[in-house]
């Protein structure tokens, strides 16, 4: 096997969404495994196409909700009866009923940033440079183009013969995409 | 089979189209990023001049209030929340129609919201922003203003009151804040992306290109990206309807005559919803004018938010008569005596303006002529604004000025420098907006171009699930 240590991959570019969801089933029926799509918007059904999991992002959110739950309950019980515990009205020190509001909106506040940064950190950003980017067209996947990279560390990989099999599935323009 | 025959000119009936003259999705990328990356228009300049000479009279109506003490406002016994209050509650109830299109619509699946949703969630993190300046400099000494937060240090000595509704109040609006800060700017990165992808220079490329931290449109991040879109979404729901509920609390959980109703929370998060479209509508004419997007901000938009307007207008109509017959129901003289001095008291004016705007003028979308008139929804929206303003400043006003005792009886009147500071924050608000237009997408382009897409599938499969195969539909 030649060495593809320089290589990222090689893109092909699609018109469409549809046609670039029938290249990855190809892909997938051909024995590709390691592949990734960039496109201008979410396509259904791609990800059960290329095999990719469900995302884990709801069980980091969950984390995050327990923990803001939590702190919250803690602070106002911690406040109110043991640091600075004070009688307003004859009401109790601590009760879920007025600690309710305060619960909530800590609740929702940490599962907001879990969704935030854990969506961040599952995509493995902030990252400001990637190979992708030396594709010459990548401009065109934000806007109306629909890529799809076989990568260099795919097993079957070879750039010749991707690239041909590639191009058997209606790419518009194939590429060499340096690492 | 000639009676069910597809036809495509009844569902265009029956289901307008939300994108008109089919634009392509470079079109369409086109057309939302164009705006940034013209050259500044001088107009550009002029308006930020305008509103940003507004902005500084803010400034320094806000600088010689601190500087001096609130004693500059007109708040004093028996009416201690003025327009501080007023305004607070104003502007972050015109932020919820951002939070309910971004976030509720989403969920319910509605495709329209698509070409308004950034819009309306920048007008609710600008008015969140004018909002915030009340409560802070309202406590007096806003440099003390962290003693709201139960964070540690020295100079407190002591913890908050958490069975206050006022600091309920304080988590409830910063959380609100920054939950919408978040979910905009998520919803933002794939379109800063782009702009980055357009960028001709090395300049813009770097700033779009850190702005939109590195995002490549890749299937792993939208997978990760449309999960934590929904898981937003979901978080928001619930969230725009405390914090108003939460906002109303401030007065319900008092015992206050005319404040202490259990009607408050839904009668609040109503009025909020019904503020907050009539201020997209201001808005969006405007805009959908000015950066020439009406065919993707269309007739279909405007006319659903009319619709909504007129449905949380009638409930906020529906609620003022629930006031009046509890009041009278109660049978409470105290409570019964606030209601009457509301309606014929030293403050009827502002009531009968308050009712004539949000009773009386949404009930005119129900001509569907009127609800798809751009200058008649232009002009009613405005009166909506300006009528569920005074709602707040009745509920505010005519609860306080009549206290239990006649000898601390009053009445209200705002000096010069709650007026100035009132209209200092619409040039704030504004000046937001000058700039949000001027360098950020004002249509969130993917989800567009996405919902571009998923339409023209169902249009091509309709014919299959309603009126047989397709080749049927063909041969007729």
């Amino acid at each position: 096997m030649a060495d593809h240590s320089s290589i990222h991959g090689v893109v092909a570019d699609f018109a469409s969404p549809d046609t670039l969801l029938d290249a990855v089933k190809a892909a997938r029926a051909q024995g590709y495994t390691r592949m990734e799509a960039y496109t201008p918007f979410p396509i259904h059904g791609i990800d059960e196409a290329m095999g990719a999991k469900p995302s884990i992002l709801g069980y980091i959110v969950l984390c995050g909700s327990a923990t803001g739950f939590t702190t919250a309950v803690l602070l106002q019980w911690w406040t109110g009866t043991i640091a600075y515990p004070l009688v307003i009205s004859g009401k109790p020190l601590f009760a879920f009923e007025f600690g309710f509001p305060v619960m909530f909106e800590l609740t929702v506040l940490l599962s907001a940033f879990a969704a935030v940064f854990g969506m961040l950190g599952l995509n493995g950003l902030p990252r400001l440079s990637h190979p992708i980017f030396n594709y010459s067209g990548v401009a065109g996947s934000s806007d109306d183009r629909f890529l799809l990279v076989i990568e260099a560390s795919d097993k079957k990989f070879d750039a010749n013969a991707t690239k041909d099999f590639l191009a058997s599935l209606g790419a518009e323009k194939l590429e060499v995409v340096e690492a | 089979m000639a009676d069910l025959a597809f036809d495509p000119k009844a569902v265009e009936q029956l289901s307008p189209p939300l994108v008109t003259g089919k634009p392509s999705l470079h079109e369409v990328t086109e057309a939302v990023s164009i705006h940034t990356e013209l050259e500044t228009h001088r107009n550009w300049y002029i308006a930020l001049a305008i509103s940003g000479s507004i902005t500084l009279l803010l400034g320094s109506m806000l600088a010689y209030l601190i500087s001096t003490g609130i004693g500059v406002w007109g708040n004093n016994n028996p009416v201690g929340w003025g327009w501080d209050i007023t305004n607070f509650v104003f502007w972050i109830g015109i932020g919820h129609a951002g939070t309910l299109i971004s976030a509720i619509l989403f969920l319910f699946r509605q495709k329209w919201r698509t070409s308004i949703n950034r819009f309306a969630e920048a007008m609710t993190l600008f008015a969140v922003a004018c909002a915030g300046i009340y409560p802070l400099v309202h406590v007096g000494r806003p440099w003390r203003a962290y003693w709201l937060f139960p964070i540690p240090n020295a100079d407190l000595a002591m913890w908050q009151n958490f069975r206050s509704p006022l600091l309920w109040d304080v988590f409830a609006v910063s959380t609100y804040a920054t939950v919408s800060a978040l979910f905009w700017y998520v919803g933002l990165i794939p379109d800063l992306a782009i702009i980055r992808d357009r960028a001709t220079t090395k300049l813009r490329h770097t700033i779009y290109g850190i702005a939109s931290l590195g995002w490549r449109g890749s299937a792993t991040h939208w997978k990760n990206y449309e999960k934590a879109y929904m898981i937003l979404a979901g978080l928001s729901t619930p969230l725009v309807l405390s914090v108003h509920t939460i906002v109303s609390f401030d007065f319900a959980v008092s015992i206050i005559p005319g404040w202490h109703t259990t009607i408050f929370p839904p009668y609040f998060v109503a009025g909020a919803i019904f503020s907050g479209f009539a201020m997209v509508i201001t808005l969006m004419v405007i805009a959908r004018w000015v950066f020439k997007v009406e065919h993707l901000v269309t007739m279909t938009h405007l006319e659903n938010m009319n619709k909504v307007i007129l449905a949380t207008g009638t409930i906020v109509g529906y609620a003022y008569a629930t006031e009046f017959f509890i009041a009278w129901y109660s049978g409470n003289e105290y409570e019964r005596f606030t209601f009457i001095n509301r309606a014929m008291g030293p403050y009827a004016w502002a009531y009968w303006s308050m009712v004539s705007c949000n009773v009386i003028s949404p009930q005119f979308f129900w001509f569907k002529k009127l609800r798809t008139n751009i200058p008649f929804m232009f002009v009613l929206s405005i009166f909506v604004n300006i009528g569920m303003w005074f709602e707040r400043f009745v509920i505010i006003a005519t609860s306080l000025h009549r206290d239990f005792l006649p000898s601390s009886w009053g009445y209200f009147r705002p000096t010069i420098v709650d007026i100035l500071t009132f209209f200092g924050t619409f040039g704030l608000f504004i000046t937001l907006f000058v700039f949000f237009t001027r360098f950020l997408p004002i249509i969130a382009v993917s989800e567009v171009k996405g919902m571009m897409i998923q339409t023209e599938h169902e249009k091509h499969y309709l014919p299959a699930t309603t009126a047989g195969s397709p080749e049927s539909v063909k041969a007729h």
